[in-house]
């Protein structure tokens, strides 16, 4: 099982679940959804956020919220 | 036909929407509250082609209806009133065409609502770049509404959006996206019989969202609440299945209708600039330096300006007291009306430039890196990576800034934003601090480029972020949370500032500051000269006939005399008195009563101060040489010991009060306003107030 906060700056993964329904929703309306294609962009200097390419554009969210989305 | 039609803007955020209202409105705007709920409503008007007038509101951005934050409540609540006359009767919903997807999830909610609606295309040229092609023919009809490519910003297809904002009631309403009834098929068709709605997806909004809704009676929402316990509705897990609904839905639309070319893959422009701009090292490098640069550009640029400007009040308040015949009234305009607005309006340029920049940072999409490399400092503090954008705002004003904390989601990371955001040295503390710092900093250049007063300038202005940081961290241990924080935000494709946007903020906000400031500085200046002017019993009459006698003729020149006279009968007038109360409770942190004064006036605003100085000084001063309030301060002293009112000791004394006391009364205010709660603005003006005068002491004491 791999959480999109563990993905490599640069590398890409596909959205399979989210382990939190209310995360979920957010993250859902921001395009994040199962199927969909994620690239992990950058991280920020201090080490958190990170940004990531989904849906045609880019979206920063915490580590945390990140270990919500399980990718394929 | 109606003569005038309400036309409400929709969108994602960084769609363009507020540029296209700009276009579409002109300078013909104005701000004022939703009815019912104070949050700032933007509306302003065009003419239409066929004569009729549009009446064109601005919603706040947002990604769905489901509101994440108090900004984002609003344009539901706004689209669904059926009762209020608020509801309008189109809504252009704005997509941005390179990123169709995600927004065409709130197209299809606001659709399913069923109030007319239009799609306004935006940043065609940004899709084709992106190898993009949308064929805009089969959208439209598959939607069954009209699509109008446009680009707000170089101002193209805005006549056809308006020419088809005259057509759109001709059509018919466009189609279902998805099924929502389906959803929760029961409590929707329950929700539907006991309001009579004949629109399902409303129904299932209210089954959601009755709590926050204003125009709904106790009774009404009671009734949703008990409908919902009957069949076993969850909000989240409803939301979830809408959500996923909709964008197969949107899948399946933009299946033969949009094209990617595959190639893609290589880096965006904006990429290789984030890559600097938020790097480890540079990006902090260059954050601070853009800080650094912004407040020399301040102190720097607005010199020449400022000098013009006093320069016309000094000529001003000398072409009064010429032109018209001496006495109480002419007095009253020169001493107390002009010298209390010059010592203000001089900070119009100063002010202009701050808000340019602000304005700049904002536009480019640079704020947003700014909010992603700060978060985790801020999270440590108990703030949020959004704060950042009300703390840099509240360099230009509180007031606006504390409003804009309604993008914060999270409760207690919005309350301890507003409770340290008046911290931050805003615009109205940089007329005390240049005069101060003029008074007792010399002009001159270390390492080249810096020079000293703007150094200590930089370091009131650190000094206010350093304060708000470490009052934020003891809040973070005080306050309870109510819920988790998170935050998931877009970071928008870099642009270039759109520089008519610049200008109309610069121009807006300057003009804002001009009145706002000009009504409470005309009031004081005219209360404090009149207080000033007059005293008590007969103690003017008696100065008066003490310099009459002889002996003062001959030892004293007659211009000694007029002064003498002029500042005992301050001393026993009515300010003085109210000076002289407060003097023993100042006198510890340096300040003589003519300085009490001034703190008492000021309570009110703080640029009040500068104006309060120079009416004291006015009255005070010799009436046959006019000066700037600078030199007259400059010259000040001190009764009693006959030394200069105004030391390195009791200047960064009293600036210290400036930066930590909570002297504004529109700050007070719009704290209540937020919180709706009269202890957070008591708490917040005690607790400044109090730090006030401990930094203050201790600043006195040690430079003493």
């Amino acid at each position: 099982m791999k959480k999109l906060s563990q993905l490599e700056v640069g590398k890409k993964g596909v959205i399979k679940e989210f382990t939190d329904l209310e995360m979920s929703l957010k993250l859902m309306e921001m395009g994040c959804l199962p199927g969909e294609e994620i690239k992990l962009e950058r991280i920020a200097p201090l080490g958190d956020p990170i940004a990531v390419n989904v849906s045609g554009y880019m979206l920063s969210l915490r580590k945390q919220e990140a270990s919500t989305i399980i990718l394929q | 036909m109606k003569d005038e039609i309400k036309v409400a803007l929709v969108g994602n955020p960084n769609t363009g929407k507020s540029t296209l209202f700009n276009v579409l409105t002109g300078l013909n705007q104005k701000i004022g509250n939703f009815p019912g709920v104070t949050v700032d409503r933007k509306t302003g008007h065009c003419s239409l082609p066929d004569g009729r007038r549009a009446e064109i509101i601005d919603l706040p951005g947002t990604y769905s209806l489901y509101p994440k934050s108090r900004d984002e409540a609003i344009v539901f609540s706004v689209l669904a009133d059926q009762v209020n006359d608020q509801r309008p009767d189109l809504i252009v919903v704005i997509l941005d065409a390179s990123n169709l997807k995600r927004n065409l999830l709130l197209y299809t909610q606001v659709a399913d609502l069923k109030i007319p609606v239009i799609i306004a295309l935006n940043m065609m040229d940004l899709a084709k770049k992106d190898g993009i092609t949308i064929d805009i023919d089969a959208l439209s009809k598959k939607l069954g509404v009209m699509i109008v490519p446009i680009s707000a910003r170089r101002n193209e297809g805005i006549d056809k959006l308006k020419q088809s904002i005259v057509n759109a009631n001709k059509f018919a309403l466009q189609q279902d996206s998805v099924d929502t009834r389906s959803i929760a098929p029961e409590l929707v068709d329950a929700i539907s019989e006991e309001l009579a709605i004949d629109n399902p997806y409303f129904a299932l909004q209210l089954a959601h969202q009755h709590e926050t809704l204003s125009y709904l009676t106790p009774a009404q929402s009671d009734r949703i609440e008990e409908l919902e316990k009957i069949h076993g509705f969850h909000s989240q897990k409803a939301q979830a299945s809408e959500t996923i609904a909709r964008y197969n839905y949107i899948n399946d639309l933009l299946y033969d209708t949009v094209k990617k070319a595959e190639s893609a893959e290589e880096e965006t422009a904006s990429n290789r600039i984030d890559r600097i701009l938020t790097h480890r090292v540079f990006g902090f490098l260059i954050f601070f330096s853009i800080l650094l640069f912004m407040f020399q550009a301040i102190f720097a640029w607005s010199s020449y300006p400022m000098d013009l400007i006093e320069k016309l009040f000094v000529w001003m308040q000398g072409g009064v007291h010429d032109l018209l015949p001496p006495g109480p009234l002419t007095d009253l305009l020169a001493d107390g009306v002009i010298a209390g607005l010059s010592g203000v309006l001089v900070f119009i340029p100063q002010i202009a430039i701050l808000f340019a920049f602000i304005a700049i940072l904002e536009d480019t999409g640079y704020m947003a890196r700014v909010t992603f490399m700060m978060d985790k400092i801020m999270r440590k503090v108990g703030l949020n990576g959004k704060s950042v954008v009300p703390l840099i705002g509240g360099f230009a004003c509180a007031v606006p800034s504390i409003m804009s904390t309604r993008t914060i989601e999270n409760w207690k990371d919005r309350m301890i934003t507003i409770m340290v955001t008046p911290l931050i040295s805003c615009s109205a503390r940089l007329p005390v601090y240049t005069l101060l710092i003029a008074l007792v900093v010399p002009n001159r250049n270390v390492w080249w480029i810096f020079n000293l007063p703007g150094l200590a300038l930089t370091f009131m202005y650190v000094l206010s972020m350093v304060s708000a940081i470490v009052v934020a961290w003891v809040m973070k241990h005080i306050l309870k949370a109510r819920e988790r924080g998170y935050f998931i935000m877009e970071l928008p494709v870099y642009r270039m500032p759109r520089w008519s946007n610049v200008a109309l903020t610069m121009y807006d906000r300057s003009k804002t500051f001009v009145i706002e400031a000009g009504k409470v500085i005309i009031a004081v200046s005219i209360i404090l000269w009149v207080l000033a002017s007059y005293g008590p019993g007969d103690n003017f009459a008696q100065i008066e006939k003490k310099y009459s006698e002889s002996k003062y003729g001959q030892t004293m020149k007659p211009s000694e005399i007029e002064h003498a006279k002029a500042s005992e009968k301050l001393e026993s007038s009515y300010a003085g008195y109210l000076g002289h109360f407060i003097e023993p409770v100042i006198k510890p942190l340096g300040y003589d009563w003519k300085i009490g004064i001034a703190i008492i006036t000021s309570f009110a605003a703080r640029e009040v101060f500068v104006g309060t100085m120079a009416t004291i000084y006015s009255v005070d001063g010799d009436t046959e040489e006019i000066q700037p309030v600078k030199a007259k301060l400059a010259n000040a002293r001190n009764a009693e010991t006959g030394q200069l009112t105004f030391t390195l000791a009791s200047s960064f004394s009293l600036m210290m009060f400036y930066a930590f006391a909570m002297q504004c009364a529109s700050t007070v205010a719009v704290v209540y306003r937020e919180t709706k709660d009269w202890r957070w603005p008591a708490v917040q003006f005690l607790y400044m107030t109090v730090l006030a005068y401990g930094i203050s002491f201790l600043t006195y004491q040690l430079l003493k």
